[in-house]
């Protein structure tokens, strides 16, 4: 695109980007909802992206760190700790409310933190193995979810966590209707405005370090990391960095998740999610922001565009096709046959910006 | 013979591979501006030597000297950052990645603006930039690939990628440069148009170190040259004296005597089965990144 | 499982000396499920060891042969036939439709990706996995399944510990099955050619070798182990469900690296160890942890004897035997 059309196509994109929740919302609320859901996976999307898209690190556990997110604003914004670890209680007589300025900044920290702890054995295998150790911190970490309400109630286990606060900017809760020039915005549009901003920041952020000295270090890495070392470059930081910086993305996600939902439980945080977000980046086009934001809004929206598909099949086949189910079908062909079809992905980086 | 600390000394050096003694007790010593022949037979451990004083492979024994400090060939890419750069015998490329950004990798080791800087992009950040920049284009200049700068790398001649490679490594500013077979695969006209390149970087006072199977370039090129036989030293010294060495002569006409005369095609001394052949005892370890 | 092991959660935390009768109920559950773990340890070994590919689709394998079982002897319920000719149908049905799907997967999945980017594979097994799944809760649908008794249940004793039919079954089931896997991968053609190619796929070809032929062979046996395995899993658990492979899939790759990825013998160790670990330790972790870790933490077992393998000795126990694939 000419430098001469891209504001134009900015200013309209953003237009249309803001105007959309308002013209859908008129259509019933659970259209904007998915479209929120979709941000989200976006969110996630473009931080695998920085592992497995520029790096070159094949994680399959990548779904750990918005669990550590939604569970960081979970703890530190629901009355689960003060209901049941009296000291806590003792601490915060008005419960725990975290606010986001708070509760953000903190969960991107802890995600890359955790993002370090994770990446650092996996640092000298090969792709197959790393994939597997990742896929195995993965599960670690849902089996300590899922048991950590014993004999210290953490987690409270498989019944997740509840009441977890919604966000509020500037005093006004997400979790209210807010009125403002006549405007009545429902919280699912209020949270599409956080959500879309976080990933403009994200979509800012990817291309910023992917256009640097850092993105082009891991792209070697990537290509050839022993030539890479030979060019001096410190393979093993470079590889621990991508693990963290893409997993502030993945804790941040987390952050809004819980607290969009109100609700988290182990179930959310599986490997079939894991393995969707790869899917996402792989099948977007690996290491082109552009294309993982496709691949993440197709693989995200599918399953509730199915939804009103799905009715007339579920009938046919009795019970036995339901939208959820159509949604993993899908999503499966779509890993094999993309593969086969177009390896690089439906929207690759183009040539020489691999 | 100046006297004159050596750029590089390195001695005693040893590496048996199993039961394969691929360098036995092998030492030279690089003044600096010279350009140093490494000469012999296939097998005779030209590129394991070069794999050990990068630090890709580890030696047994060997005692190791940059520019007078003495340094262990552990870590590839401190290695590197102390100043020895090298080129692979089977190009070892960003295929992917356009030839710009190649040259661009190879100036990370002396840049030094970090990831928030380019997030925020600073004018730090900016700056920098434009100075990688700049200096990679120089580079693609020097060696004469300006043009080519924004095409994907592999989609270039194996002559001109080999150039890429090299500008890749002069772009980290190396105290030595070292060229393992860099004619290997290149027609009569692509061996003059390497000559010349590296004529051009002698000029510029740069020490180079060069594996090659060559003997016309070597002898032609060289003001030292070492020639190895199945990991031993052989002979050391001024391309003339080496030539007409008995030792010399024996160890190339007792084994493939095609090395000594015909222009080299395929690239005797696989460095990347030497790598691998190492990680078969580390297993699970990445041989290469990306690259299968 | 349950029904095997003793409730630690009743044990008082303070340390009390091992029983032995414990002990020796958690080697017999140890080597039932180390059995079937090296039946499909060897399915992941063998395919690694020829073509560089983790198939992560080889544990829905697993899941595949349970279910076409007990869909055989569900029909067979009412024939009449003994127990043990049902399960006898019931398992050579489900080799064959294993064998045939795993051909079929490797002909369309994997084999046009021999030379792709080394991620494409990857995603594509995991697709196949995810597919296989998939297909497997809409045609079974998804609860869970009881697998009828079909062998005679009692308990027999051994040292205070208990073991029936079943268990001694799968155990002397797997030595005998190791046997005949020995004796085609030394003594047969196929198992030279099988093992040439895992060696050096080039020097094969030139020998006359076919690796098509030959990666579609080894596709099948590693099938036929995986039903076997599955059969087994359904009737000594005695129930099946589409998600059933996944886990055991996973852990018996764990113990192909464990014992040393591509090698045969280190499949089998890496399998009996790790049931032993996991039988073992699921016993005792209450008591090594004070109560603080319970028993449904048995499954982090496997991910961490894989990530200390890959961390301290990557090659595994036995070495590794992967082809050179410059």
């Amino acid at each position: 695109m000419k430098p001469a059309q891209k504001l134009p196509f900015f200013l309209l994109s953003a237009v249309a980007l803001a105007v959309l929740p308002l013209v859908l919302q008129s259509h019933g609320h659970a259209w904007v909802r998915i479209i929120d859901i979709a941000l989200l996976y976006v969110l996630l999307a473009l931080g695998l992206n920085i592992v497995v898209g520029f790096a070159g690190l094949l994680d399959l556990g990548y779904i750990a760190f918005y669990a550590v997110g939604a569970y960081l604003f979970a703890l530190l914004a629901s009355p689960h700790l003060t209901e049941n670890l009296p000291a806590v209680a003792a601490m915060f007589p008005d419960g725990l409310h975290m606010p986001i300025w708070v509760v953000i900044p903190l969960g991107a920290g802890l995600a890359a933190l955790a993002g370090v702890l994770l990446g650092a054995p996996t640092l000298r295998l090969r792709g197959d193995y790393l994939a597997i150790v990742t896929l195995g911190f993965g599960e670690i970490i849902r089996v300590f979810l899922n048991n950590m309400d014993m004999p210290v109630n953490i987690t409270n286990g498989p019944k997740g966590i509840d009441r977890i606060d919604a966000l509020s900017i500037g005093g006004v809760s997400l979790g209210e209707p807010w009125t403002i020039a006549g405007f009545t915005l429902p919280p699912v549009t209020l949270h599409y405005y956080l959500f879309l901003g976080l990933v403009v920041l994200a979509v800012i952020a990817s291309a910023r370090l992917n256009d640097s000295r850092l993105g082009r270090a891991w792209r070697a890495v990537r290509e050839d990391e022993i030539a890479a070392k030979a060019m001096g470059l410190n393979t093993r930081n470079l590889k621990l960095l991508a693990f963290g910086l893409g997993a502030t993305f993945g804790g941040v996600a987390g952050v809004l998740f819980a607290s969009f939902q109100g609700f988290v439980s182990p179930e959310s945080f599986s490997l079939q999610e894991s393995v969707m977000v790869v899917a996402m980046v792989v099948l977007g086009g690996l290491g082109h922001v552009r294309g993982v934001i496709l691949g993440a809004f197709l693989l995200a929206a599918l399953p509730e565009v199915l939804r009103h598909m799905a009715g007339p099949l579920q009938a046919m086949t009795d019970g036995r096709l339901d939208a959820s189910i159509l949604r993993q079908l899908l999503v499966a062909l779509a890993m094999i046959g993309i593969m086969l079809a177009r390896p690089r992905g439906l929207w690759p980086a183009p040539e020489g910006k691999a | 013979m100046s006297t004159a600390r050596p750029l590089l000394k390195v001695n005693h050096v040893s590496k048996r591979f199993g039961g394969v003694h691929a360098l036995e007790n092998v030492g030279l010593s690089i003044q600096a501006g010279d350009v140093h022949g490494l000469i012999g037979p296939n097998g005779a451990g030209k590129t394991t030597f070069f794999n050990v004083i990068t630090g890709l492979v580890p030696a047994d024994r060997g005692h190791f000297e940059l520019e007078g400090r003495a340094y262990k060939p552990t870590a590839v890419h401190q290695v590197a950052r102390a100043g020895i750069a090298r080129t692979f015998q089977n190009i070892r490329l960003f295929g992917d990645m356009s030839v710009l950004d190649n040259v661009r990798v190879g100036r990370h080791v002396r840049t030094q603006v970090g990831w928030w800087q380019a997030l925020l992009r600073t004018s730090a950040f900016a700056r920098e930039e434009a100075a990688i920049v700049r200096d990679a284009m120089a580079l693609l200049d020097f060696v004469g690939l300006a043009d080519q700068a924004h095409r994907t790398a592999r989609t270039l001649s194996y002559g001109d990628q080999r150039r890429i490679e090299i500008a890749r490594a002069l772009a980290t500013e190396p105290r030595l440069l070292a060229l393992d077979e860099p004619a290997a695969g290149m027609n009569a006209t692509e061996k003059v148009a390497l000559r010349e390149l590296i004529e051009r970087i002698r000029a510029q006072g740069r020490t180079v170190l060069i594996i090659e199977h060559d003997v016309k370039l070597v002898m032609g090129l060289c003001d030292q040259v070492t020639v190895l036989d199945q990991g031993q030293l052989i002979a050391q010294g001024r391309p003339e004296q080496v030539q007409s060495d008995s030792r010399v002569i024996d160890a190339y006409l007792g084994s493939a005597h095609a090395a000594y005369e015909a222009p080299h095609e395929q690239p005797a001394d696989d460095d990347d089965a030497e790598i691998e052949d190492d990680d078969e005892d580390e297993g699970a370890r990445a041989p290469e990144g990306g690259r299968s | 499982m349950a029904g095997f092991l003793h409730d630690h959660a009743a044990t008082p935390a303070a340390f009390t000396p091992i029983p032995v009768d414990i002990f020796i109920q958690q080697i017999i559950n140890g080597l039932v499920l180390g059995s079937m773990y090296a039946l499909v340890a060897l399915g992941y070994t063998m395919v690694y060891g020829i073509i560089n590919l983790i198939n992560f689709a080889h544990g829905e394998v697993l899941m595949v042969g349970a279910l076409v079982s007990w869909t055989v002897v569900t029909l067979l319920a009412d024939s009449g036939l003994p127990g043990w000719v049902q399960l006898l149908i019931s398992l050579i049905a489900s080799v064959g439709v294993c064998m045939a799907l795993n051909v079929a997967i490797e002909r369309l999945a994997y084999r046009p990706l021999r030379n792709a980017p080394r991620l494409a594979p990857l995603i594509t097994a995991m697709g196949v996995s995810l597919l296989l799944q998939t297909l497997a809760m809409i045609i079974w649908k998804p609860d869970y399944k009881p697998y009828p008794i079909l062998l005679p249940d009692e308990p027999y004793e051994v040292m205070g510990a208990t073991i029936n039919l079943v268990q001694i079954l799968i155990i002397v089931v797997t030595a005998v099955v190791l046997g005949a896997l020995v004796f085609l991968i030394n003594g047969t053609r196929l198992g030279r050619a099988m093992r040439a190619t895992a060696e050096n796929p080039r020097v094969a070809q030139l020998m006359g070798v076919q690796p098509d032929k030959v990666i579609a062979a080894t596709f099948m046996i590693g099938a036929a182990l995986a039903a076997l395995a599955g059969v087994m899993w359904a009737a000594n658990y005695g129930s099946v469900q589409h998600t059933m492979g996944f886990l055991p899939g996973l852990k018996a790759f764990t113990a192909a690296v464990f014992g040393g990825i591509g090698n045969l013998a280190g499949a089998v160790v890496g399998g009996v160890l790790l049931g032993l670990i996991e039988s073992l330790g699921a016993g005792y972790i209450g008591d090594l942890t004070g109560g603080v870790l319970g028993s449904h933490y048995q499954d982090i077992f496997a991910f961490t004897v894989l990530i200390l393998v890959l961390t301290l000795r990557p090659q595994g126990l036995l070495g590794e035997r992967v082809a050179d694939r410059a």
